[in-house]
């Protein structure tokens, strides 16, 4: 299972503070974030790269972008 | 999968850095003020004083600079097929905080562009500016870590996104019917300044250009100066530091090359040597920019994407200009207004204020 973060609509810096909460807190190995600008999906991933996570996949998904990150 | 934006890596964003860095001397060069090549809230004060917001006489101007930024941002945004009007996260908070953000930027006498431009000039009064900056924003990163937010946004229309670049280039239109005159104070409805900063400029067309340029560089990068800052504090990332850093020393360079490097605390242009007040000024903008998630120029590239409640912050700081020239608020080379000291304390309770009661757990 993986937990999901939803982070659509909200601006600079909340889609970043949600996504190292969750690799730092969160159980799941695998977590999908959810943002609707590209400048959230630049920061979320570049966040979870800085946190020694991979990101293993990016699709569009609606109005935004669907995040697939796994935790090391 | 996607093309890989460029700009958006870590050359990417010291090369904008560069560009505005060495755009802004040059553009002082060409007739802007000193070490005011670019400031986004002086020149959002200029226009305020344009359209008669404010009768400060030394400061009205139709800064161009200021429209291209935002139409240069939403030509990029269309391009890459970035344009999302979004609006609905607390504008009326957002509109207080650009308020006070301006009156603090005004205490200070410039955005942290112009913070930092100051600094590559040689002015030294930039330093307890631009700590006061990092100290607002330091201080708006405890309450990030607090959980304080503004809500999300909504999707709207695309014509609701298109509003405020629609002003800017009406403003544009207005500029191009009503001309300065020489000598005149005012060409029908425009007003313009005869002495003093707001006569100070670079052709119309060349701030343009140079203002769509930076405008459509800085969308892509996403370039922030309050994100450098926030970035580093909050998560130790040095991205848009990196921008920042390059701006400074390109900017240094620039200035060493067009001889405008003029290393002082006395006599800086468009500056005052009220320490104390130049920190807390810069606390009060600082803290004010990190609340409202972007910095006076951040804020008008966000609009160019079709963000509105960008827009509303923008709007926030022209009106907070006005307020700070009508009601004695801003300083002037003399020193601090007569009620910038009180402006600057009312400011700081109210973005804290703001900053404790707005905590909501995101649904």
């Amino acid at each position: 299972m993986a937990s999901t973060v939803d982070a659509r609509g909200l601006s600079c810096p909340q889609p970043v503070i949600m996504t190292m909460d969750e690799i730092k807190s969160g159980t799941e190995k695998e977590i999908i974030v959810l943002v609707d600008t590209d400048t959230s999906r630049e920061n979320v991933t570049r966040a979870a790269k800085s946190q020694g996570c991979e990101v293993t996949h990016i699709s569009s998904e609606g109005e935004g972008y669907r995040i697939s990150i796994k935790k090391s | 999968m996607r093309l890989k934006n460029l700009f958006s890596t870590r050359w990417g964003i010291i090369s904008v850095g560069a560009v505005i860095g060495i755009l802004a001397p040059v553009l002082q060069k060409l007739g802007n003020p000193g070490n005011m090549g670019i400031c986004v809230a002086c020149f959002e004060r200029d226009i305020a004083g344009a359209i008669g917001m404010h009768r400060a006489a030394v400061v009205q101007y139709m800064r161009p600079e200021i429209i291209g930024f935002v139409l240069g941002s939403m030509i990029a945004a269309y391009a890459f097929k970035e344009f999302r009007p979004r609006l609905g996260s607390a504008p009326i908070v957002r509109f207080v905080l650009g308020v006070f953000a301006m009156t603090g930027a005004l205490v200070f006498l410039g955005c942290p562009w112009r913070a930092m431009l100051r600094l590559a000039g040689g002015d030294g009064n930039a330093v307890p500016g631009l700590l006061g900056l990092i100290f607002g924003i330091w201080i708006g990163t405890l309450f990030l870590k607090k959980g304080y937010n503004l809500g999300r946004t909504q999707k709207t229309h695309t014509a609701a996104g298109w509003v405020m670049p629609l002003i800017m280039l009406g403003f544009l239109i207005l500029m191009l019917i009503f001309p300065q005159i020489d000598g005149q104070e005012k060409n029908d409805i425009l007003f313009y300044s005869l002495k003093g900063p707001g006569a100070m400029h670079a052709a119309l067309i060349v701030s343009l250009i140079a203002g769509l340029f930076i405008g459509f560089i800085a969308q892509r990068s996403r370039f922030c100066t309050m994100g450098a800052f926030r970035d580093t504090l909050l998560f130790r990332q040095t991205h848009l530091l990196s921008g920042v850093i390059s701006l400074i020393v390109f900017a240094f360079i620039a200035n060493l090359i067009l001889s405008q490097f003029n290393p002082g605390f006395e006599g800086q242009p468009v500056a005052h040597t009220m320490h104390v007040w130049n920190f807390f000024g810069m606390t009060l903008a600082g803290l004010a920019f990190a609340l409202a998630g972007g910095c006076p120029g951040r804020q008008l590239f966000l609009v160019g994407e079709g963000d509105g409640d960008s827009a509303v912050f923008v709007f926030g700081m022209i009106v907070g200009a006005a307020f700070a020239h009508n009601f004695g608020l801003a300083s002037s080379p003399n020193g601090v207004g007569p009620h910038g000291i009180a402006a600057v304390i009312v400011g700081i309770v109210v973005c804290l204020l703001i900053g404790f009661t707005m905590r909501k757990k995101i649904a």
